[in-house]
């Protein structure tokens, strides 16, 4: 027993002077640059398909919770069944929670199409995950609101990536019996000494960055901020320096909407940034939550169907791409999920009519005060040239510091 | 057929040795030590910011960052903190439960209380996070409880991390305790009193040093346990961050697998640490 003990003695003496070794030459750190590629990109140049086979019977699904529901959550909603009924496709569903989830998935090359939020799209575009669609074998194209087609986060180069599908925007909710008088002004949650300190609550991501930048560029016009995706160092600077000094008065950051949701209930928060579906579901419970878009505006997202380079069933891509733009399905994620149909005649065809209305559907003035997430990158999305801006690597290290 | 394999595993006993512990060796030198030594190596490469992808270039970037920002550091201390007071925590409340368990209670009465301590183990540790959630709420029953005697709830926040972990790991402290403390021979305790010494005395000079062991390996388990954990953080702990939330923010929302191999490693070092200076201590000889 002693024998052993002293061999494992002088064998654990080894082990730590070895990993002691390693640690000093941590230490003393290298003199090599960030190593990184940086700058901005060109997309691989990728055909995209000339026209439609026979469908191969299967699709693998990469979606939002919520976005491709087959009667596994609730009987009662199911749009994959009658699309694997119409064209024999049988589809396998993945859900992922959040952007970044999604850009990891996508790299095993198991699935066929991606609901891709701005903040994932660009990523997958510049690896080469996804291909360039083809809109004319997705007749239901059309019909989608001009506004949403050939933007910076589904489209590059004029070539379109992928099919708007449904979009909303971060709303600023509150508590109405508890927040007087109604916020119209995202001062509430990044004015120092706002009346609400300690019971603020803000998005946990580092996309969320944006939201002080947005804010920078009404209250701080000398920055010169044109978009709050493209930062350079001095307006990046201000925009953490924002956020550090929020984070004194925040009492949770969410990334679970539910988690929110429950906050804003029993009065943990009273004020923050949300989706429109945390607003309804709160407000649903009997809770006086309301929401409104700032007089600043908001950021928000806009998601794009994509197809996975890889696949190997792009006419079941492609068939599922009409179909879950189509009017009734469109209709059906946008009333299921909380958020503005892409397909303009889906309107038509929510359960509740006013579900348009109440989501501000099709009216592109109220989009156009929505600053969608985008992945931010090197060269700068505003169109400067003389600036290096940000990218999202040096975005999430600050996010870090941020949280400090 | 049976009986010839039987006589010739007998003969050779080393062989016998060998297939017994093929599969436990397998598994902690290639699932354990092998995803370790995967890590390690993973944390001197880097990824490329854009799409994520890993690129297998060696250097000691991320040990710069990692050792450079101050927010690392002070990630590294909280987490260390509050590690280090849920393990005082757990014992604290420990040490008396264990005691009356192995000195005093029946033995009927032993029983329950050991299945008492191990029952909340049956239960999802993401209910019992969510369960305090609820319960240190503003509006929740602690606010209900204490609000007459003119205190409140923490709320989210660190103190509300350090009790809800010192309740997810206090069974893993009580039982190492309640078996160092059966195995104390009540002569010892006796002897010590009939000596003149009193129970203070007795306490501090025979059973604490007698105990320390178990102490020792309880707080293993609570410290290992508190430092590498980032759910109950997430879910209590306002807008705190640990250790575990940077390593799962570098995986789940930068992409950035390497940065978060380093950071996995400064727990594995502190652990390290810990165990050096317990072995120093001799506890872990008397295990």
């Amino acid at each position: 027993m002693s024998r052993a003990c002293g061999a494992n003695r002088r064998l654990g003496k080894r082990v730590l002077a070895l990993l002691g070794a390693s640690l000093l030459i941590a230490a003393c750190g290298t003199e090599s640059g960030g190593g990184a590629t940086q700058g901005g990109f060109t997309p691989p140049d990728l055909p995209a398909l000339r026209k439609l086979g026979t469908p191969e019977g299967s699709l693998n699904v990469l979606a939002w919770p919520g976005y491709a529901e087959n009667g596994s959550t609730d009987p009662s909603v199911d749009w994959v069944t009658p699309f694997e009924k119409d064209t024999g496709c049988k589809v396998n569903v993945r859900t992922f929670g959040t952007s970044d989830e999604s850009v990891t998935l996508m790299k095993t090359g198991d699935y066929d199409v991606v609901s891709a939020s701005g903040d994932a799209s660009l990523r997958l575009v510049a690896a080469g995950d996804v291909e360039p669609v083809n809109t004319r074998l997705v007749p239901n194209y059309a019909d989608v609101f001009d506004f949403l087609k050939d933007k910076p986060w589904n489209s590059v180069g004029g070539k379109e990536y992928g099919i708007p599908h449904g979009w909303g925007a971060n709303v600023l909710s509150y508590r109405s019996d508890l927040v007087k008088p109604a916020p119209t002004s995202w001062s509430a949650v990044f004015e120092p000494k706002s009346p609400y300190q300690g019971r603020i609550t803000a998005y946990d991501s580092p996309i969320y960055i944006a939201d002080g930048a947005l804010y920078l560029m009404r209250h701080q016009p000398d920055l010169g901020i044109k978009n709050p995706y493209a930062l350079d160092d001095k307006q990046f600077q201000a925009a953490v320096d924002l956020l550090e000094q929020q984070r004194g008065m925040v009492s949770e950051y969410w990334s679970d909407y539910l988690k929110e949701s429950q906050a804003l209930k029993n009065g943990d928060a009273v004020v923050g940034t949300a989706w429109q579906v945390t607003v309804n579901i709160t407000r649903s419970e009997g809770s006086p939550v309301e929401s409104v878009l700032p007089s600043e505006g908001a950021t928000g997202w806009s998601d794009t169907w994509m197809v996975a380079t890889k696949s190997t069933h792009k006419t079941c891509a492609y068939k599922w791409l009409d179909y879950i733009v189509s009017p009734r399905a469109n209709a059906a994620v946008a009333e299921y999920f909380g958020e503005s149909p892409a397909n303009r005649k889906a309107c038509d065809l929510t359960a509740d009519r006013s579900h348009c209305d109440t989501y501000h559907a099709g009216d592109a003035g109220y989009a156009a005060r929505i600053w969608y997430w985008t992945t931010p990158i090197a060269q700068c999305l505003d169109g400067r040239t003389n600036v290096r801006c940000k990218d999202y690597g040096e975005w999430t290290r600050a996010w870090t510091e941020i949280k400090g | 057929m049976r009986r010839a394999v039987s006589a010739f595993l007998d003969r050779k006993p080393w062989l016998r040795l060998a297939i017994l512990l093929s599969a436990p060796m397998a598994w902690l030198g290639l699932a354990y030590l092998g995803a370790l030594a995967a890590l390690f190596v993973t944390a001197f490469w880097h990824a490329d910011p854009f799409t994520g992808k890993v690129i297998a270039d060696w250097s000691l970037d991320n040990f710069e960052t990692l050792v450079t920002e101050s927010v690392y550091r002070t990630i590294t201390l909280r987490t260390l903190g509050i590690a280090l007071a849920v393990t005082v925590l757990d014992v604290l409340i420990a040490f008396p439960m264990a005691f009356y368990m192995a000195k005093f209670a029946s033995r009927r009465a032993r029983r329950l209380l050991v299945i008492a301590v191990l029952t909340p183990l049956w239960a999802s540790y993401l209910v019992k996070a969510y369960a305090w959630r609820t319960m240190l709420s503003g509006n929740g029953i602690l606010h209900w409880l204490l609000t007459p005697f003119g205190l409140d709830t923490p709320g989210y926040g660190l103190a509300a991390t350090v009790i809800t972990l010192s309740y997810l790991w206090l069974p893993y402290m009580i039982l190492p305790l309640y078996a160092g403390l059966e195995r104390l021979p009540d002569s010892l305790v006796d002897a010590s009193g009939d000596l003149g010494a009193r129970p203070a005395r007795t306490f501090w000079s025979v059973v604490v040093p007698l105990t320390f062991p178990a102490i020792v390996a309880g707080s293993i388990f609570t410290f290992s346990l508190s430092l590498g954990d980032y759910l109950t953080v997430r879910i209590v702990g306002g807008a705190s961050q640990m250790l575990g939330n940077v390593v799962y923010d570098n995986v789940g929302a930068a992409n950035d697998l390497p940065f978060a191999a380093t950071v996995a490693t400064v727990p594995v070092l502190i652990m390290l640490g810990y165990l050096a200076a317990v072995r120093r201590t001799g506890a872990l000889e008397n295990l």
